[in-house]
């Protein structure tokens, strides 16, 4: 998910295009970074790297960024209509939680060299990508326990292996993150669990949020390996530890075994226990509809962007105030000495 | 729409965890000011009572020692060793040194 390169091929060749041709090749520097890296060592800021890892960087914890802050908006819907004070103060935590996972994924976005500000500015005009899963309508109290459960569950999995890869501040953005939301899938969880052993009706909406949200949210770990181009790179960089598929893997083999603790049923006929690989065999994805979502058919693409952009033009006013105030408060203290 | 696109000065933050302890960079935020630096710091890095106080410096007022300068400034200490109590040969037997 956050390590997947987004882009469709149309704007990959593109931005291809678009590099200049000088930037290419610095062979030697190139190998002597690879060894820094073969002998696992962190990365830091201002130390010299491949042009390119630079900016597989800026787009993957840039685009990760961007996840976190659209991923407010679908919790967002629920906030006012929470069905206990309890649950309303839980769900507010976990969207400043989010708000915080953005803010310390821009910073160390910002230490590879572009500003939250340009990096804001790509997401508001829709070039910058950010997780298909938030493009999925939350319809009924239930999503905001599958998605508690399912979609922090599948980041909890492919955010664990970032705690160590290789730019140093990318990881310890990760340290930070992953300590956090352990909770958010815990308390998703407490949420069907508690639906599931209700009446007939509050388990049924239960079972149809999982059934929604089961395969979105196993294809956020992305394409398969055998699609996924642009991984080996990422691997080799150590920017990306594990490939999709072993991810996945992982999640669906720890995530089955819940959802029967409590009752509900995985959405997927062909799902069935591997004793030879002790891990779950499962169906075919529908990546048709992964792409359409990438590309902005997901119910909720526009909605997203609008929410995004009004929110900072609506804000437009809080940071000239802000701006204001410095700058007289500054002058005060000047005209003091 | 502001100057700055809201692009504010860019803080360092250290957090003392708890007294005893030394401050630790933590992270960053952007601010328009000190005060609001200090304010973003605690809403974005103690939400979970990680500190029992807070530092920020605007970024632009830090002055650090560039990589490319690693061997000259570091390398000189990996030869002397005699820096080092285990440097030294003491007879068996001697004690409390």
């Amino acid at each position: 998910m956050y390590t997947t390169d987004l882009r469709t091929a149309e704007e990959k060749a593109k931005a291809r295009a678009s590099e200049p041709k000088d930037m290419i090749t610095d062979t030697a520097g190139d190998a002597a970074f690879q060894t820094r890296i073969d002998n696992d060592e962190f990365i830091e800021p201002k130390d010299e790297m491949p042009e390119a890892y630079r900016k597989t960087l800026t787009r993957q914890i840039s685009q990760h960024a961007h996840s976190e802050i659209v991923g407010m908006l679908p919790e967002g819907n629920w906030v006012k209509r929470a069905p206990s004070l309890r649950r309303k103060l839980i769900l507010l935590a976990k969207i400043q939680d989010e708000a915080g996972h953005g803010l310390y994924l821009y910073s160390a976005a910002e230490t590879l060299g572009t500003s939250r500000g340009e990096m804001v500015n790509a997401l508001h005009s829709g070039r910058a990508k950010y997780s298909t899963i938030f493009n999925y309508p939350t319809t009924t109290w239930a999503d905001i326990g599958a998605v508690g459960w399912l979609v922090d569950g599948a980041a909890i999995v492919n955010q664990i292996p970032l705690c160590r890869t290789s730019y140093g501040p990318y990881a310890r953005a990760m340290v930070r993150v992953c300590k956090e939301e352990s909770f958010h899938q815990r308390q998703g969880f407490e949420i069907m669990a508690a639906l599931a052993g209700g009446t007939l009706e509050q388990k049924r909406m239960a079972q149809d949020a999982l059934n929604r949200w089961w395969w979105p949210s196993i294809m956020m770990f992305g394409p398969t390996d055998a699609e996924s181009s642009n991984s080996e790179q990422s691997m080799a960089w150590k920017i990306k530890r594990f490939s999709n598929d072993e991810l996945r893997q992982r999640f669906i083999d720890q995530t089955v075994p819940q959802a029967e603790a409590i009752g509900l049923k995985i959405p997927d006929p062909d799902l069935k226990w591997n004793e030879e690989r002790q891990s779950y065999d499962f169906g075919p994805l529908n990546w048709d509809e992964f792409w359409a979502v990438v590309k902005g058919d997901g119910v909720a693409n526009r909605d997203r962007l609008e929410a995004r952009q009004d929110a900072y033009s609506e804000g437009a006013w809080v940071r000239e105030a802000a701006e204001a105030y410095a700058e007289k408060q500054a002058n005060a203290a000047v005209a003091a000495e | 729409m502001s100057q700055t696109n809201g692009d504010w000065d860019l803080y360092e933050v250290f957090i003392r965890s708890k007294n005893g302890m030394s401050h630790k960079h933590v992270g960053s935020v952007h601010a328009a000011d000190d005060a609001m630096a200090l304010q973003n710091a605690r809403d974005l890095y103690t939400r979970r009572s990680e500190g029992v106080s807070i530092w920020v410096i605007a970024s632009k007022n830090i002055t650090a020692s560039d990589p490319g300068d690693s061997a000259a400034l570091f390398e000189p200490a990996a030869d002397k060793v005699y820096r080092h109590p285990t440097f030294y040969t003491i007879p068996d037997g001697v004690k409390n040194l």
